[in-house]
């Protein structure tokens, strides 16, 4: 059995990983594929990405922030609540649509003829311009990984006992009180699991800002794809996927760290 | 510290469209160590969440000293509750728990540190002050729990059932260390529990609740002794039911004529008349038994029967005695002597059994 492990990682983790890795240090050829010679000409374009880097940092910090803070009560509404399977099936349905047609269909609520600017427009107002910015991706990055943040907060949240809320509020504490230094800490494990889930993705998220985004949204995974498809730098395609899984890396272990007992 | 004294003003409470709470009144002294005994469901920790502000109540009022509570929250209540499964912070060591209330008070770390380890000597978990709650047997971290709310200097403190989840040995130690530390620190115990045991051995008042009402307030000796209806006399420790019919009325006692026993007498606590039927209790410890026939004086009553089931507990033997006419009496024989006393007693031995009519009370007097 421990062989089958070895194997699934092996073939669907290592291996894949290793190839973008070695890739990363060799010579593109003109129509995409790789010359066998090392070379670190691939990440001496490292530089000129560091805002496109530092902006795909930011909306996924900012739309990670954003999904865990709407997931909070929400989990903790669910899990409270008498109709919780009923409450968490409509958590999974919009999995049940394929997530580029539900990314597109935002294309249609957001956009200068779609439903909110149809209705703004029974009143004067607008069109505003919602679609192709920063706004209209980390609002359906929200929207697309809001479950995968309510699952594991809803489990932690579950395993809290009202009785430890009340008798903080019996003792004197806040209802504030009460959710920042005794329900958060109780669903540590959860809120990393949220993080994780939700953050990582969000860093390499390709589809929304490629179908919501404008010029000046653009993230990592859109330039990996120009680079892989449209350039066929194959290196620096590799040589960008290399630094994205750093980064994750880093926050995981920085929040991680953070998120251990004082 | 100073207890709190509680007065309950006819709270009534529902769920839904079951009444919990029915007109509840209580009058709980400063100081008092207060129960209230019920079976599951009878509305006790209903009533104490009432107190306690996590259960708002439909009419009635709450009174704290006099002024009325009712409208502050939980968190601005003099009084702490210690609920069943001891609900420590998880999260934080025995010591933070303790110290959880004092930071709210903003107390300088110093002071905090000296009232941690005064109420860590209190219960005496000195040695255990850096250990998580996960690391505590149950009685350990029911004192924890206690700890923290007298911390918090509450003036009533409200326990819900705080020993139900331990076992029988640990309960009686921790029931006589509740009794000595409501002793120490002098303020008002609201004690919540379905064990009458434990409710009638520490407590200075007890109040029992039956479907959600008050059914009796008294000392233990009172509710004991005189129960006010079947509920009580049932609840209450093991007794014997008998109806009976009054046949003659003499100046201290009712003879009596009760179906499967005969004849007998039974002290007059309550007016009646001949002829009116009588609910009498009686416990088993009060009976005695023995082989030999008693002298039977002219007030004692006394009847022979066979022993149809014999229960040894070690320090005492409970036998099931089928009467003559066919009632069975339970009689509880302590063993002071068991074996010097006299023969023993068997299965199916013929028995005499006997008891004083001073020891019997009316319990109601059910139809003229």
């Amino acid at each position: 059995m421990k062989y089958v492990y070895f194997l699934w990682l092996l073939f669907l983790f290592i291996l894949p990983i290793s190839i973008v890795f070695v890739y990363s240090f060799l010579e593109p050829q003109i129509y995409g594929g790789i010359k066998w010679s090392f070379s670190l000409e691939a990440y001496s374009y490292l530089p000129r990405y560091l805002a496109l880097i530092w902006r795909s940092v930011w909306i996924a910090g900012v739309a990670t922030f954003i999904t865990l803070a709407v997931a909070v009560p929400v989990a903790f509404y669910i899990a409270r609540s008498k109709l919780k399977n009923f409450l968490l099936l409509l958590t999974v349905i919009p999995f049940w649509t394929n997530s580029l047609i539900r990314i597109y269909a935002w294309k249609i609520v957001l956009g200068n003829n779609g439903l909110i600017n149809q209705f703004l427009g029974l009143f004067g107002i607008g069109p505003v311009q919602f679609l192709y910015n920063s706004f209209a991706v980390i609002l359906v990055i929200v929207y697309t990984y809001l479950p995968f943040a309510i699952l594991p907060l809803y489990a932690a949240m579950e395993k809290v006992e009202d009785s430890i809320l009340e008798v903080s509020l019996d003792l004197g504490a806040s209802r504030m009180y009460t959710f920042t230094r005794v329900l958060l800490p109780n669903v540590r494990a959860g809120l990393l699991t949220a993080f994780v889930f939700v953050f990582i993705p969000a860093l390499g998220s390709y589809a929304i800002p490629d179908l919501v985004g404008g010029v000046n949204s653009k993230m990592i995974g859109n330039e990996i794809v120009r680079q892989l498809l449209t350039v066929r730098n194959w290196p620096v395609a590799s040589a960008m996927s290399n630094i994205l899984t750093l980064i994750a890396l880093l926050s995981i272990i920085f929040v991680m760290k953070r998120g251990e007992r004082r | 510290m100073i207890g709190g004294e509680v007065s309950i003003k006819n709270v009534s409470k529902f769920f839904d469209d079951f009444q919990v709470l029915k007109n509840v009144s209580l009058d709980i002294k400063k100081g008092e160590f207060f129960s209230i005994l019920g079976p599951s469901g009878c509305g006790k920790t209903t009533l104490l969440r009432v107190i306690a502000g996590f259960e708002g109540v439909e009419s009635g009022d709450v009174l704290l000293d006099g002024k009325s509570i009712l409208n502050l929250p939980p968190n601005k209540r003099p009084v702490n509750i210690i609920f069943q499964n001891y609900a420590l912070f998880p999260h934080l060591t025995v010591f933070e728990n303790i110290a959880f209330p004092l930071k709210l008070k903003k107390l300088s770390e110093n002071e905090i540190n000296q009232r941690v380890s005064e109420l860590l000597s209190l219960i005496r978990m000195e040695e255990h002050a850096q250990k998580m709650p996960s690391q505590l047997s149950g009685g350990q971290k029911q004192r924890v729990a206690i700890a923290r709310a007298l911390a918090n200097e509450p003036r009533v403190l409200l326990l819900d059932e705080p020993l139900s989840a331990l076992d029988a040995k640990l309960r009686q130690e921790l029931l006589v260390e509740l009794d000595n530390l409501h002793d120490r620190v002098g303020i008002t115990f609201i004690y919540v529990t379905h064990d009458q045991a434990e409710a009638i051995s520490v407590s200075d008042r007890v109040a029992l609740m039956n479907e959600g009402e008050i059914v009796q307030v008294g000392t233990p000796y009172e509710v004991y002794e005189s129960p006010v209806n079947v509920f009580a006399a049932t609840f209450i420790g093991e007794t014997n039911l008998m109806k009976a019919e009054v046949v003659e009325v003499e100046d201290e006692y009712y003879v009596v004529e009760s179906p499967g026993i005969g004849q007998f007498r039974c002290y007059r606590d309550k007016e009646a008349k001949k002829g009116d039927v009588l609910l009498i209790t009686l416990r088993p410890e009060k009976i005695r038994i023995s082989k030999r026939e008693f002298q039977s004086g002219k007030i004692f009553n006394v009847f022979h029967g066979i022993v149809e089931e014999e229960i040894y507990m070690g320090h005492q033997t409970k036998y099931f005695v089928r009467l003559d006419e066919g009632y069975i009496m339970k009689v509880y024989k302590q063993h002071a002597r068991y074996i010097l006393d006299e023969p023993i007693i068997k299965w199916e031995d013929e028995v005499f059994i006997t008891w004083n009519p001073d020891d019997s009370f009316i319990v109601e007097v059910l139809e003229e």
